[in-house]
């Protein structure tokens, strides 16, 4: 902060709105919802996906309330199972998997590539409307029928049920089109509308990320359609697929089940690493140790990742051979994952790192995903999953994956791009506050509920021995402090958008090449097709932005 | 250092030889991915002590992992994982494996219950006895949707689908009662599926066995049970446990345990002076327990809805008879339940 700032001639005011951007080319509500933009399709996605975290949020908190007691608490036991399943259906359909690859990828991709939009802007909207038309059908068949199946709809409980699931299995079916129509633009764009320069190595390592998860959503997206499809089938025309009565097999629907859900799994969790893989260098202003082992490793995850279902069918009669299989390959996933963190605390060394909100969401996705993988190598392990499945050590271990690690990038990446999408910073200590709040809460959320599956309890329960009463009072109370952190969040994001010190182009020193635009950035991204000669995550060179500060942008 | 790993965890009694091997596989794998963990996150936070930005312009030396580097990234976690795998799939085969001697018995998941079923009888619902220190193999179907038989204690599960038999045994090393769950979710009452386990010393087991199947002689009480198959009953406390089964009695009535349900816990009911919603004392007796059954609004236990059905035509004299043996056999401070009449 001292010397070499003396160097530099600083005009009196700070950086300049600009003053067109793609925020207000076109102010109409037509405008938007008829736009072409990746950008605005990003925003719109943004309102979706927040809605969903929030409803998503609200049940999982009325669940935490119901089990502050053995007993009854505020709800009844047909309630309960009503309100886990929307839990799991909101937060993994219309939540995590579209979160980071239809927002912040869609914002940044293209960006991030030197292109000017997506390969195909038109499905893009489409997605947008597909994503919303399911959710909205999922939603109402949810409240009005009142499906009481867990999000997993395990057959023959999901076929008999007297509940109407059939229009929450068409929007699960609905939304799954929207997901394959984001991974097929992601592809075609990765592939054909990269700028001079961005070769296949020389992209930023989210985009990489992408592609690994992009691939996993065009291909197992169709079995879980499919799957959807014989469920309500079954249920409805009274197929017997699944009816052992009329020469079907129950297990048949658990291994199409997990054949998309435990790659599904990966397509929320990539997109986050690949958030954390930029936010670290620029937070660290070094480069990445290791670049082609975390791009490889995403690739690893992605192919190795749709041979690990079986590992959810250990006590469910799966013969030993397969069991073993099974849990064999489980522990490959475990090595890229295992991969990517080493190569992310070596990032740090000889960086130059700054302490603030991103960072603190950096260590928390750290601890969260080595904690959740770590407990994820242990059930992988056969004979510990014996004990441990069905119950709350498995409901705590995706948590610390899907809620403490995907949430943890789905907030780094919300505040180191939040600049950038509206211009505008946020307040840095209520971000530090809130972020040491989040951590805190997730951890007093779920750490006891890995110790409540060591003590068996069994996940989905309504009503629990009185042994298990403090445990649960502790998980309930960090699911409180949680919630009080989402809403300093909202808070302090609502008035920045509006009442933010401007940002200017490059307010982190960051490298990325989407810092090369102005913030907002303009409908066309670029002025001309850009020609990148450094590569995303370079940091030997003092970042120009900071050498030339204040300089026109 | 078994003991101290245990309690630290929170894991429950370690009460069979499986519990054993699971246990010291877990302490194992928490101690090496804690340890692991710890190093990490201090190599992280010394980085980030002595690597922390000095000046606001401030560039980096361009540094990338080493060839050794990247081959102890993968190796040494690697064998780790390959090791547990190992240790891990070893285990469970056995469990998977039962020993040629092992002992049977048929399981029986419904919504919400657990049925057991010695070959040569008896049968029973929600209590399962077995002997300590003798493998037991069970032998586990469903009878409607999917479930999942629990016990803690033992580190056991296994699926209970239908239409078809899982299997999975174990060999019970400390005399006691200990929880069954069930563990697969199965609709509105699926967190009530909860049954016990009697470990009994393995002569008290002979001698309760005997005395089942010598009920079974004696008697010869044929009867159909819901599913139209017709089973061969021993005692009469032993049928009127099934007839309460079949009327749906135990939905709302426990008898495992002495604490409040939808409606009053039966065991320990029997003689025991209850208190009714007008202010009355009355003493359980034959001729209440009776009387509630037929006409069950007349008499309310004090704290309790007048929710319950009327049986009178439902249930006829014998039956009722039965239940009121069974809830005399109820008794907490007894190891062996179902067991009979006293006589």
């Amino acid at each position: 902060m001292t010397a070499p700032l003396t160097t530099t001639a600083v005009p009196p005011a700070g950086p300049i709105f600009p003053k067109k951007s793609y925020l207000n080319d076109g102010t109409t509500i037509r405008s938007w919802l008829l736009t072409h933009d990746h950008k605005r399709i990003a925003l719109l996605y943004l309102v979706g996906v927040l809605i969903s975290l929030f409803l998503g949020g609200v049940f999982a908190m009325v669940i935490r309330l119901e089990l502050l007691t053995p007993g009854p608490t505020i709800i009844e036991a047909l309630t309960y199972n009503r309100m886990f399943t929307l839990h799991g259906l909101i937060m993994v359909f219309m939540f995590m998997i579209p979160s980071i690859p239809t927002i912040f990828g869609n914002f940044f991709l293209p960006i991030m590539l030197g292109a000017k939009d997506v390969a195909f802007p038109r499905w893009n909207l489409t997605s947008w409307y597909v994503y919303m038309a399911g959710s909205a059908l999922m939603l109402w068949g949810l409240i009005t029928g009142g499906a009481d199946t867990g999000w997993t709809f395990y057959a023959p409980y999901s076929t008999t049920t007297t509940t109407n699931i059939t229009p929450v299995l068409l929007g699960v079916f609905i939304i799954g089109f929207s997901s394959i129509l984001t991974g097929l633009n992601f592809i075609v764009t990765i592939h054909t509308l990269r700028a001079p320069g961005v070769t296949w190595f020389k992209m930023p390592l989210f985009v990489w990320s992408l592609y690994a998860t992009s691939v996993i959503q065009v291909l197992a997206t169709p079995v879980l359609g499919l799957t959807t499809l014989l469920v309500s089938a079954e249920h409805t025309f009274g197929f017997g697929f699944f009816d052992p009565a009329r020469g079907g097999d129950p297990i048949l629907f658990q291994h199409l089940f997990w054949f998309y859900s435990h790659p599904a799994v990966y397509i929320m969790v990539l997109p986050s690493m690949g958030v954390i893989s930029e936010v670290i260098c620029a937070v660290a202003r070094k480069n990445i140790f290791g670049y082609k082992m975390i791009a490889m490793s995403s690739l690893g995850i992605a192919f190795v990742g749709f041979f690990a279902w079986g590992h959810h069918l250990f006590t469910s009669g799966q013969s030993p051979f397969d069991a073993g299989a099974f849990g064999a390959i489980s522990m490959l996933v475990g090595i890229f994952t295992a991969i990517k963190v080493f190569n992310w605390v070596g990032t740090l060394y000889k960086g130059a790192i700054v302490f603030n909100a991103i960072f603190a969401y950096i260590c928390g996705f750290l601890f969260f995903l080595v904690f959740g993988g770590m407990t994820g190598i242990a059930v992988a392990t056969v004979s510990l999953d014996v004990h441990w499945q069905d119950t709350y050590f498995v409901v705590a271990h995706f948590h610390f994956v899907m809620v403490g690690a995907v949430i943890m990038g789905f907030l780094a990446a919300l505040h180191y791009w939040f600049p950038k999408m509206f211009g505008r910073k946020y307040p840095e200590n209520w971000a530090l506050l809130a972020a040491g709040l989040m951590i805190l809460g997730f951890s007093a959320t779920f750490i006891p509920q890995f110790l409540l599956g060591n003590a068996g309890m069994p996940r989905r329960y309504y009503e629990y021995p009185e042994r298990f009463a403090a445990l649960n009072v502790a998980s309930t109370a960090g699911a409180s402090l949680l919630a009080f952190a989402f809403i300093i969040i909202a808070i302090y994001l609502a008035i920045a958008l509006k009442y933010g010190e401007v940002a200017g182009r490059n307010p982190w020193g960051s490298r990325g090449y989407e810092w090369d635009v102005p913030s907002p950035p303009p409908t066309e991204n670029f002025d001309a097709v850009p020609v990148f000669t450094r590569g995303p995550h370079e940091y030997q060179d003092v970042p120009e932005d900071l050498a030339k500060v204040g300089h026109a942008i | 250092m078994n003991e101290l790993m245990r309690r630290m965890l929170f894991l429950p009694e370690q009460a069979s030889t499986f519990a054993v091997d699971v246990d010291h596989l877990h302490y194992f794998v928490i101690t090496v991915t804690m340890v692991a963990s710890l190093g990490v996150a201090i190599v992280a936070i010394a980085f980030f002590w002595k690597f922390r930005r000095r000046r606001e312009n401030q560039a980096t030396p361009f540094v990338s992992p080493t060839a050794i580097f990247e081959v102890l990234a993968i190796s040494v976690p690697l064998s780790f994982f390959l090791l547990w795998f190992a240790i891990g799939f070893r285990d469970f085969v056995k469990v998977s494996s039962p020993p040629p001697d092992a002992m049977d018995v048929y399981v029986q998941g419904k919504q919400w219950m657990w049925k057991f079923a010695y070959p040569e009888g008896p049968n029973s619902i929600g209590v399962l006895h077995v002997p300590a220190n003798r493998p037991v193999r069970l032998l586990i179907t469903s009878r409607d949707v999917i479930h999942s038989f629990f016990i803690p204690a033992f580190r056991i599960k296994m699926d209970a689908l239908p239409g078809r038999y899982t299997e999975i045994w174990f060999s019970a090393t400390k005399l006691g009662r200990y929880q069954i769950f069930c563990s697969e979710y199965c609709g509105a009452q699926h967190s009530k599926m909860w049954a016990e386990v009697v470990v009994m010393a393995p002569e008290a087991f002979d001698e309760w066995i005997k005395e089942q199947q010598r009920g079974l002689v004696a008697r010869q009480d044929v009867l159909a049970d819901e599913t139209g198959q017709v089973t061969q009953q021993g005692s009469l406390a032993q049928w009127g446990l099934h007839v309460a089964a079949r009327q749906g009695c135990l939905r709302c009535h426990n008898v495992d345990s002495t604490e409040p349900a939808t409606g009053p816990s039966w065991v320990d009911l029997y003689q025991q002076p209850t208190k009714l919603t007008d202010g009355r004392e009355i003493i359980a007796d034959e001729a209440y327990l009776t009387e509630s059954m037929m006409e069950p609004t007349v008499k309310i236990v004090a704290g309790y809805q007048p929710l319950m059905p009327n049986y009178q035509g439902k249930l006829s004299g014998p039956e009722a008879a039965a239940i009121v043996e069974y809830i005399k056999s109820l008794r907490s401070d007894r190891t062996v339940q179902a067991t009979g009449g006293e006589e």
